[in-house]
């Protein structure tokens, strides 16, 4: 067999996966503060004030990487929950509810940040607009993605369950992406681009960059750290985890 | 239940297996006879909305001038929530009397008889609520000319919010009790519906043309007629299984 394919196979196994999670998770961590540390020194620091907005603008740098994360993260959680849907693989279902409360936390830190900055910029810390306002329907639709998998006793039950929501919520995203486009919105419109010109200067853009890659090795990191948890919990009646836990403790069994 | 309502469909058409239609006609009539017996129950999502109504007049003062601004506003509130607590009943009966295992195993498609299911959910729940907006519509000082509006509005958004529900129903099926949960699952996807739905009659408060929101309405509505009866059907086979 393909190396590739069987090691993505091997993956599937809960202790492998465990092992995998276990060496790999910290590394994530590390080049995820190591980058973002690096961004925001950059965004701090280098890059120059905005003409209009002074030094306020400087929080985008922290808002625009987890607004993406908020709708990435939903998106990867709906791909795991297809995945685990139809082809039944244990570990996407984990991997799929383990991101839902990540996407959550990046949907607050955007919500936030965009709160702090409008009270300067805007004059109000809120407004129903349309990009704010499905913003947080997204937040509401990450929390019932997580109530309904708490809500059901079997693990497998509930993750297939919730992910079947994720799916239906997937609907949600290009509403988000456009409503800039296609309802008047106090929110700006499209600035960044990854194809073509960017309407923002070149100067400020790269430690966004950074800080983009940043949030994507912390999102690994915690999505391994979460996944492994869970794996753990789902798995506390096999021997490989006995065997584990009595390892950590020092004791012999 | 169902299995004595189909096989009395089969004795009709002569032993064969149930078409589409003649299942659908045979569940529609169980739920029609079903409603009929509990006429009591029948009416509380009416009275609820009603009562929604009477706490809104009561809580904003009652003024005339004042509820006008905000009647399209309860109006599709009250309808939204009225269908949002009758939405634990969809599927539920079915899956405790074993009628929905039934369902999963019968000839016609499991997504037909939801999208039947739901249809008569509507008909029975929304309907009446439809029928009697404009007297509503009348105790919250409404302007008249909005009414053709609101009631358009409600036409289409109604059946868009029941299709919802039906598959956030269908997820919670497989639990004892989903009490507030089915709310939280529920409203964020209405959302869009209630911005469209009240916002039609917003728009024409203010002397604009409302058909725009009222043409995303009917095509939220027949793109959710054609998906959500499949997606409720698959939750069911996942809540079940």
């Amino acid at each position: 067999m393909n190396r590739l394919l069987l090691w993505f196979h091997k993956l599937g196994s809960p202790p492998y996966f465990d092992r995998f999670a276990a060496r790999w998770a910290p590394w994530a961590y590390v080049a995820g503060l190591i980058v973002m540390a690096w961004g925001l020194y950059g965004a701090l620091f280098v890059v120059p004030a905005d003409y209009q907005q002074g030094d306020s603008f400087r929080i985008l740098y922290i808002h625009v990487p987890s607004a993406w994360m908020s709708m990435a993260v939903f998106g990867l959680m709906a791909v795991y929950a297809a995945i685990a849907l139809v082809w039944r693989i244990k570990l996407c279902e984990i991997l799929a509810m383990a991101c839902a409360p990540i996407g959550a936390a990046f949907t607050v830190i955007t919500l936030l940040t965009g709160a702090i900055w409008g009270k300067p910029m805007w004059g109000t810390w809120w407004d129903w607009d349309p990009r704010l306002t499905t913003e947080l329907i997204l937040l509401f639709l990450y929390l019932g993605v997580i109530g309904l998998y708490n809500a059901i006793d079997d693990r497998r039950a509930a993750a297939r369950a919730a992910g079947f929501l994720a799916i239906v919520g997937v609907v949600l995203l290009p509403v988000i992406r456009y409503s800039v486009v296609w309802w008047n919105s106090l929110h700006q419109g499209q600035t960044i681009r990854l194809m073509g010109e960017s309407t923002m200067d070149a100067s400020m853009v790269q430690p966004l960059i950074w800080m983009i890659v940043g949030t994507k090795l912390w999102f690994i990191g915690a999505l391994l750290m979460r996944a492994r948890a869970d794996n753990l919990r789902r798995e506390s009646g096999k021997a490989w985890v006995a065997q584990l836990a009595t390892a950590a403790d020092g004791r012999t069994p | 239940m169902n299995t004595v309502v189909l096989s009395a469909a089969n004795r009709m058409k002569g032993n064969a297996l149930p078409g589409l239609i003649g299942a659908a006609k045979a569940l529609m009539k169980r739920d029609l006879r079903l409603l009929w017996r509990r006429r009591g129950d029948a009416s509380q999502p009416a009275l609820f909305a009603l009562l929604v109504v009477v706490l809104f007049a009561l809580a904003l003062g009652g003024e005339a001038r004042a509820l006008a601004g905000v009647a399209a506003a309860v109006m599709w509130l009250a309808v939204l929530l009225a269908g949002l607590l009758s939405l634990d009943t969809l599927f539920r009966g079915d899956a405790e009397d074993g009628s929905l295992e039934q369902w999963m195993l019968a000839p016609v498609p499991l997504g037909w008889l939801v999208g039947v299911r739901t249809f008569m959910h509507w008909a029975t729940t929304a309907l009446p609520l439809l029928v009697a907006t404009p007297f509503l519509a009348e105790l919250l000082h409404l302007p008249r000319e909005q009414l053709p509006v609101l009631m358009a509005s409600m036409a289409l958004g109604t059946p868009l919010l029941s299709l919802i529900g039906a598959v956030v129903a269908a997820l919670t099926v497989g639990m004892r009790r989903s009490g507030i949960l089915v709310g939280l699952l529920a409203l964020p996807l209405y959302v869009p519906v209630l911005i469209f739905g009240a916002g039609s009659v917003a728009r024409s408060a203010q002397g604009l043309d409302p058909v725009g929101a009222l043409l995303l309405l009917g095509a939220g509505l027949v793109l959710a007629m054609v998906l959500a009866p499949l997606a409720a059907a698959a939750a069911i086979r996942i809540a079940l299984n």
